[in-house]
């Protein structure tokens, strides 16, 4: 238990399948931390009626993630859940890092301006999931199920059937799809015996978080060899409520049980923080770290996201935002496939998308690592030879890794995107997150605000007719038109480029026309209108045949 | 595309080896192992082609057998 938070404590409702017969589920996630949370609400905000399993009733206990970057803030933002988040969250952009008590450089994660969130907010990840909670809360077609334990699942082609343990006794539940959210020790992974493989690395950590009232400015600051703890690295957040996280590394030969004692930390904080800093500690823990995945993330019709399938190091906070990415991935192709409007064969995508981003995060936070934690006399001395270097030499911080901070995954080898016929400027390629920017418009001031949800036309100008507009709003898969500029009827929203912002960060000219998916990646572009080249592409990011 | 010249290059090679060895002239063999490392850094920072620093990777570490 925290001095400065109070958990809630959801109740447990007896089952009605203990008193009756058992209802076929369409979708069950297990588990309702951040990213199985994260699915059902936008599974349910699709109208996809959801059920949500989990074995605890309350929120996570000890502050755990903290990190949650601006890509997270902004699914949120869609999912209804963004403001609590980013209100209570404390936003920061700027990263300093020492090498002994000198600076050795400093990074800015979003030097310009013109985005509704920041690159960053600290925040315990108890109040994340709380606010995500709330939101569940909100939706008619969500339901969680608190104190409700998974011990069984029966995988078969056209669902699973599971076996889940309450305090009252046990019963079977069968459902069409499964969404495996159960966290780094996955008891279901565990359960149907699936590979996980990758690296364990030989180091712990201790990470404390203190109350102290004290007015550094909101950074994340990282020591190499500090004089306060010579040989190993500290990393320092401030989170809200007066609460800041720090960091030490141990080593491997760390008695984990002896290290999270108040004897033991109470010397190390003082060292660090002077002896006249006034602190109490909230909340401590030991741990070490692992960097693997599953081979493959769906397996027929149980897919699994967030630690389930993948772990990093936390360096580079690369873990609970690439859940949540994994769930603004799978949210909108698992509710096309159990509306029938796609096939299962979009799944597969999730898949390969969110297996690259995996990736990717697993090679960034794995060098981290391995420049963090040096593994040989030799890599030691690399880094601090590049560390000696960085106080004077430009080229050399850039070399410096104290963890490459969580950004959207690019997915630009998705086959769902449709490849560039024009040549455009900017980093709006096929496969990246569209950039948010200020605008003027009935649905908020903020681009994002317009994207994701269905398919979007973001079209700049009056390319797009009446008839055609209407005829994509019409579709199988329905795409609304979304138009910068000029004036517009009922078919379509109607926004201005308050700063200029969209033109330049989309290279948009007169026709240019961007098609958008429902996460908000865009998926194809165009310098003019064609109502079958986006038809086509249509058909492309959903895996259906195209139309004859 | 630039590739790792190997042949002579330097105008006056008996001056640059004294240098180098000059250059760690006085220190520990820790501390000349930090100014090899950092030599390296510097020197492929100024090369900069991924191809001619993969190229020297290799070059350098042919005929040495992992222990």
């Amino acid at each position: 238990m925290t001095a400065t938070y109070t958990y809630p404590k959801y109740a447990y409702r007896r089952p009605p399948e203990l008193d009756g017969p058992s209802a076929r589920r369409g979708v069950v996630v297990v588990g309702a931390g951040p990213v199985g949370l994260a699915a059902a609400i936008d599974l349910a905000q699709r109208g996809v009626p959801v059920l949500v399993l989990d074995d605890d009733d309350t929120v996570s206990v000890g502050s755990r993630a903290i990190c949650y970057s601006k890509r997270t803030l902004e699914i949120l933002d869609r999912l209804g859940c963004g403001e609590p988040v980013a209100g209570k969250g404390v936003g920061w952009k700027v990263g300093k890092v020492y090498q002994g008590s000198e600076l050795a450089y400093q990074f800015d994660l979003l030097p310009e301006s013109g985005h509704r969130r920041p690159a960053f907010v600290n925040l315990q990840q108890y109040y994340f999931e709380e606010a995500l909670v709330n939101r569940a809360r909100a939706l008619p077609a969500l339901e969680i199920r608190w104190r409700h334990k998974v011990t069984h699942v029966a995988p078969a082609a056209d669902g699973a059937t599971l076996r889940v343990a309450t305090d009252d006794g046990e019963y079977a539940l069968a459902c069409d799809w499964l969404v495996v959210c159960d966290g780094a020790r996955s008891p279901i992974r565990r359960l149907l015996g699936l590979d996980f493989e990758g690296q364990v690395f030989r180091d712990r950590f201790l990470i404390v978080d203190i109350r102290m009232a004290a007015d550094h400015p909101a950074e994340r600051r990282f020591w190499f060899d500090p004089p306060f703890h010579p040989n190993q690295s500290v990393l320092l957040h401030r989170q809200p409520d007066d609460v800041w996280r720090v960091d030490f590394q141990l080593g491997w030969d760390a008695d984990p049980e002896a290290e999270k004692q108040p004897e033991r930390i109470l010397p190390r904080l003082t060292a660090m923080l002077g002896p006249d800093a006034h602190f109490e500690i909230e909340w401590a823990s030991v741990y070490t770290f692992q960097c693997r995945r599953m081979q493959r993330f769906r397996h027929g019709r149980l897919v699994f996201a967030g630690d389930a399938a993948h772990l990093v190091s936390p360096f580079g906070a690369r873990g609970a935002n690439s859940g949540i990415q994994d769930a603004d991935n799978l949210g909108w192709k698992l509710s096309l496939v159990v509306a029938g409007r796609a096939p299962e064969a979009l799944l597969d995508t999730y898949d390969a998308e969110r297996v690259a981003a995996a990736d990717e995060n697993l090679r960034n936070s794995t060098r981290s690592t391995d420049f963090i934690t040096p593994k040989s006399a030799v890599s030691r001395t690399f880094r601090d030879a590049v560390l000696a270097l960085a106080r004077r030499h430009p080229f050399a911080r850039r070399l410096v890794n104290s963890g490459r901070l969580s950004v959207p995954a690019v997915l630009a080898d998705s086959p769902l995107n449709t490849p560039d016929a024009a040549s455009f400027a900017g980093a709006m390629v096929p496969g990246t997150v569209a950039a948010d920017a200020p605008v003027t418009g009935a649905c908020g001031p903020w681009l994002l605000d317009y994207l994701g949800g269905g398919f979007v036309l973001l079209v700049f100008g009056e390319g797009v007719d009446a008839a055609a507009a209407r005829a994509l709003c019409a579709a199988p898969v329905p795409c609304r038109v979304v138009q910068v500029g000029g004036a517009g009827g009922a078919d379509r929203e109607v926004i201005g480029d308050a700063e200029g912002l969209v033109a330049a960060r989309y290279d948009g000219r007169p026709g240019t026309c961007y098609l958008v998916r429902p996460d908000q990646h865009v998926c194809a572009r165009w310098r003019a209108f064609d109502a079958a080249a986006v038809r086509a592409a249509l058909a492309r990011a959903t895996c259906r045949p195209p139309e004859t | 595309m630039a590739t790792l010249v190997t042949d002579p290059n330097i105008a006056a090679p008996d001056d640059f080896y004294e240098a180098l060895i000059e250059a760690h002239r006085g220190l520990t063999d820790a501390q000349s192992a930090l100014v090899n490392a950092k030599l390296v850094l510097l020197l492929a920072n100024h090369i900069g082609d991924a191809g001619v620093l993969q190229a020297a990777l290799a070059a350098a570490r042919e005929d040495v057998a992992s222990a």
